[in-house]
């Protein structure tokens, strides 16, 4: 039995994270209808930001202790603002110019953003994985069998702060709500007086944010980071994005939530083979049964 | 049938039967030019990737090694050259990197490659062009089943195995070990089923076999089935960096039992990413660098004279390696590729950095294991294993 | 008359071929010959995705899994095939050309039988969910492989012999696969069938009221890509000692994508150009390895950015000459 509790917790913790990036992709889906490749590799950053970060402000000198609160916090901070500032960038020189273009062109160039990221990664940091710095020390403590260590809290805390937050966000700020009008309908909300472009670009700002935390809670968690860590768990994160409902915030944490849990289970007691193909055996089944998500709505296509 | 169509289908394959004599031979200049003033050697190994730093330590050991032997007047009266491409760890890139060498480079032997699997890329191409290959540690017997131009300068993973499992049984008297193994690398499943062959016959229980591929970060659901086993160690012969990772996963999820290993383990990264996780597993390897021969001392000075880091037991093999192909070049007499072959198979007795080398009939040589312990970040001699 | 005269074009370039092939084995390093079967090899990749991203416009980015499975297919039915026949008609070149061409057939048959398996649900869903989901069937492919025993899961599969797989791979038969599929694919573009496929690429909801059977036609596209992608596997496979789930991974689905995109989505003599680009710049680039998919990456967003069109756009090679050199004529509804 406990057992099961572990790898659900495992699951839930792991899907905590496919969560926090699953928001951004759903995010840039709602108000541009274009699947962002480059959002795994925007998390990627973000770890890696995290790890220079630290190492920035001499984590050596702390060991396995770990950073104080404060300094972590800080580190935290400058790996969001630094995956911030690269998502707008992204949207700025390559999203942008072809935003009003036949939709595969975007769907080419963010193919073209992703793969361009991931190996610039492995040329400037090198493609050996690398050991994350313990920005948070470590405590484990055990309840009925179950291994809990400190790191997995703050997974959970982490996420859904920053979900709540978002919530709050999107539901009582301006700006939040400009976003919803941008992702209900874009022509509407520019006659209406909203500054489109701003709002974009605010959303590809926090939808970094949120995979940076999850990048450094991931390298908390899994212990290593490789500049190719982006891929699968980007592709996971969009498939949760997909699973709760493109477009649908509740639905990207739900999504995020169950495949991680899919995934664990798979892995402890079917086989951890196929941990990586039961995310997409998800998508399939999804797609051809319920395109729309689980919590989506669906979209009748106007002639 | 219509005789027109009759007459066509007759013509057509007339026409694919003599077309289909057409095959790529191999091209012309395929043998080693005896007559140049250098003698080319190549070398392909992952100098980028997951297990960088195989490679890199390999290649710094084989230079290392050519320096020496070019500053004491070469071989034959000719300067040794390295040629060294990077296979990136991918088998097709190994398999382009062997013909490269072949065709480009003009190499006479080649050198390579540390990982069984990129060596079974590479083998079949050096054999077919009759360019003799010496891998300098990779483990998987089926390398130079291949055929009569390869040859390793390592010990081959049957005996790896059966000397964990051996030790495991009588030195750790243990009863059940669990098998956490790499199913993406031949390397680990071979290493993996030898030591269950000779743990089982020697009475002891497989108590979980798991799996993982090369290049996951998460191992908890593993560990976890393991942690419910009740395993008093765990066989993981994997390579560094995942053995770190697991090493640390379980450490956290409260599996306090040792874990044992191959020479898969052997890289400073292993210690960087496992940590104190690791005090109290043991590995085995090639040499131990605090109980070594004055000759590995010797070697492991001049290793860190020259690049100011200790060498691994991967380097002392790479550094073994190409010693090894300069005594056969000499042997032989003649800058010849299949003469060079000839003279490697008479390998008799060399005395090298990794211990004494004799070409047994299969073209691998006879050499001990050293068992290391794992003790405050530091790896230690433990035992030695004869054949 | 008309079949007398086809058979004579297809033996003058039969022979064409082979003369060619007997040059390369003799005076050519190994080296450049797997360069130049690399080149026909994405030839047939390239003209067989843009049948169905370009022509279509149906766009799949997991085409790497069709190759898979067109590889392993060929292989294994070529290794147990191989000393049944030379048994029969003796070992030598007519065993191993019957050998090859039943080993494609094969593994191209098992590979437009995945495609049908993949298009037929996929197809019903629109630009970013088709392709992500044959991204995902592209993967589901691949680790299907990866876990598969009797084919040598992730070590790969290498035949019986220690040797590994038979090296059946020349260049007559490449390059005869590679023109047979670029004809039949042109005869099929510029047919009637073909404009139905450009009108579902140009508004599909029209060519449905239009009574276009459209997702038959998609579906159709789709298996045929997908076999050619298979042709294109088994021609890789008998190059090489073994093939590996590795060697079809995503980067591969890539690698195709930028075939087509270099070329100019829709145009086949743009196809033809892209590959042999993707395979000279392969090896070109060599010593620059590192940075070869970074530029591809930039490459990549930079035609996109400037000219998404690609090099030809969605015209052939005919076009373009003859806007430029020749007299004026009247442009055939595209």
């Amino acid at each position: 039995m406990s057992t099961l509790l572990q790898q659900l917790l495992n699951g839930l913790s792991l899907g905590s994270i496919y969560a926090l990036i699953a928001l951004g992709y759903t995010m840039v889906y709602g108000i541009l209808k274009l699947i962002n490749f480059a959002h795994g590799e925007v998390f990627m950053i973000g770890a890696y930001a995290g790890y220079f970060g630290a190492s920035a402000l001499g984590i050596e000198r702390y060991g396995a202790a770990g950073l104080p609160l404060y300094l972590a916090v800080l580190v935290l901070l400058f790996a969001m603002a630094v995956a911030a500032l690269l998502g707008v960038s992204i949207e700025l020189l390559a999203y942008r110019p072809v935003r009003s273009a036949p939709r595969l062109t975007p769907l080419i160039t963010a193919i073209g953003v992703s793969l361009f990221l991931q190996n610039a990664a492995m040329l400037l940091f090198s493609p050996n994985p690398r050991p994350y710095p313990p920005i948070l020390r470590e405590v484990r403590f055990e309840l009925g069998g179950v291994i809990v260590t400190n790191v997995k809290l703050t997974i959970f805390v982490v996420a859904i702060a920053l979900m709540l937050g978002l919530n709050w966000f999107i539901q009582r700020t301006w700006t939040g709500k400009a976003m919803r009008a941008v992702s209900t309908n874009i022509d509407a909300a520019r006659l209406m007086g909203v500054d489109t472009d701003r709002i974009i670009r605010a959303t590809f700002a926090v939808g970094s944010a949120l995979a940076a935390a999850g990048g450094i809670l991931f390298g908390l968690d899994q212990i290593i980071i490789n500049p190719l860590m982006g891929v699968l768990t980007g592709l996971k994160a969009f498939v949760a994005a997909v699973l709760g409902g493109i477009g649908n915030i509740r639905g990207a944490v739900l999504g995020g939530l169950l495949i991680g849990l899919a995934e664990q289970l798979t892995a402890g007691y079917l086989s951890p083979d196929y941990r990586d193909a039961v995310t997409f055996v998800i998508l399939i089944f999804i797609l051809i049964l319920r395109p729309e998500g689980l919590l989506g709505v669906v979209r009748p296509e106007k002639v | 049938m219509h005789r027109r169509s009759l007459v066509s289908l007759i013509l057509a394959l007339g026409l694919a039967a003599s077309a289909s004599a057409c095959k790529p031979k191999p091209g012309a200049s395929s043998t080693g030019n005896a007559d140049n003033a250098e003698i080319v050697i190549g070398h392909y190994a992952s100098m980028t990737g997951n297990t960088a730093h195989f490679g890199q330590d390999t290649d710094k050991a084989a230079r290392l090694a050519v320096e020496q032997l070019n500053a004491a007047g070469g071989v034959l009266g000719k300067k040794l050259k390295i040629v060294t491409l990077d296979t990136r760890g991918d088998g097709a890139e190994a398999a382009n990197a062997v013909t490269r060498l072949i065709d480009v480079e003009k190499a006479t032997a080649i050198l390579g490659e540390v990982a069984s699997s990129l060596s079974l890329q590479g083998g079949p191409i050096a054999q077919r062009r009759k360019i003799p290959m010496v891998s300098p540690s990779s483990t998987n017997p089926k390398v130079t089943q291949v055929g009569d131009y390869i040859f390793r300068v390592c010990f081959i993973d049957p005996f790896q195995g059966k000397v964990m499992a051996t030790f495991a049984r009588q030195t750790l008297k243990l009863d059940r070990v669990a098998i956490l193994k790499d199913v993406k690398n031949d390397y680990s499943i071979g290493l993996a089923e030898a030591f269950q062959k000779s743990f089982v016959a020697a009475g002891g229980t497989i108590a979980a076999e798991q799996s993982y591929s090369a290049g996951d970060t998460d191992f908890s659901a593993q560990l976890t089935a393991i942690k419910g086993s009740n395993a008093q160690a765990i066989w993981v012969p994997g390579y560094y960096a995942e053995v770190g990772a697991i090493a640390r996963t379980a450490a956290r999820l409260g599996v306090k039992i040792p874990l044992l290993g191959g020479d898969g383990w052997d890289a400073p990264e292993l210690f960087t990413i496992g940590g104190e996780a690791l005090n109290g597993s043991y590995f085995s390897n090639h040499f131990a660098p605090d109980q070594a021969s004055p000759m590995a001392q010797k070697f492991v000075a001049d290793f860190k004279a020259k690049y100011g880091q200790e060498p691994t037991g991967l380097g002392a093999l790479g550094y073994d390696g190409i010693m090894v192909i300069a005594d056969a070049i000499k042997r032989a007499g003649k800058v010849e590729p299949s003469a060079i072959r000839d003279a490697l198979a008479a390998t008799k007795n060399y005395e090298a950095v990794t211990g004494n080398i004799t070409m047994d009939k299969d073209r691998n040589p006879e050499k001990s294991v050293v068992v290391l312990k794992i003790d405050g970040g530091k790896a230690k001699y433990e035992a030695l294993v004869k054949p | 008359m008309q079949l007398v005269r086809r058979l004579a074009v297809a033996s003058a370039i039969g022979l064409v071929l082979y003369g060619i092939g007997l040059w390369l084995q003799g005076g050519v390093i190994e080296y450049v010959q797997r360069i130049v079967f690399l080149a026909g090899i994405n030839v047939i990749l390239a003209v067989g995705l843009n049948l169905i991203n370009g022509t279509t416009g149906q766009f799949s980015i997991g085409h790497a899994g069709f190759m898979a499975v067109g590889a392993y297919g060929a292989a294994f039915s070529g290794v147990k095939l191989q000393p049944v026949l030379q048994n029969w008609i003796g070992a030598g070149a007519v065993a191993d050309g019957l050998t090859l061409n039943v080993g494609l057939l094969v593994g191209a048959l098992l590979a437009g039988l995945t495609g049908l398996l993949v298009g037929a649900p996929s197809l019903r869903l629109r630009g970013d969910y088709l392709a992500v989901v044959t991204l995902g069937f592209g993967e589901v492919i691949r680790i299907s492989f990866n876990n598969a025993k009797f084919l040598g899961a992730a070590t790969g599969f290498s035949g019986d012999s220690p040797s590994g797989l038979p090296a059946l791979t020349t260049f007559f038969w490449v390059y005869a696969w590679a023109i047979a599929i670029l004809i039949l694919i042109r005869n099929l573009t510029f047919s009637q069938t073909g404009r139905s496929l450009a009108a579902i690429r140009e508004d599909e909801i029209a060519a449905e009221a239009m009574a276009t059977p459209t997702t038959r036609l998609k579906v159709l596209a789709f298996s045929l890509s997908a076999a050619s992608a298979g042709i294109a596997g088994g021609l890789f496979a008998f190059m090489q000692p073994s093939i590996r789930p590795e060697d079809f991974r995503f980067d591969k689905s890539i690698d195709m994508i930028v075939m087509i995109i270099i070329g100019g989505l829709g145009s086949i003599s743009g196809a033809v150009v892209g590959g042999i680009f993707v395979a000279v710049t392969l090896e070109l680039m060599r010593d620059l390895q590192q940075y070869r998919l970074v530029l591809y990456a930039l490459l990549l967003i930079v035609i996109m950015l400037v000219r998404p069109q690609g090099l030809l756009g969605s015209r052939e090679l005919s076009e373009v000459l003859r806007s430029r050199f020749g007299r004026p004529k009247a442009q055939a509804a595209k």
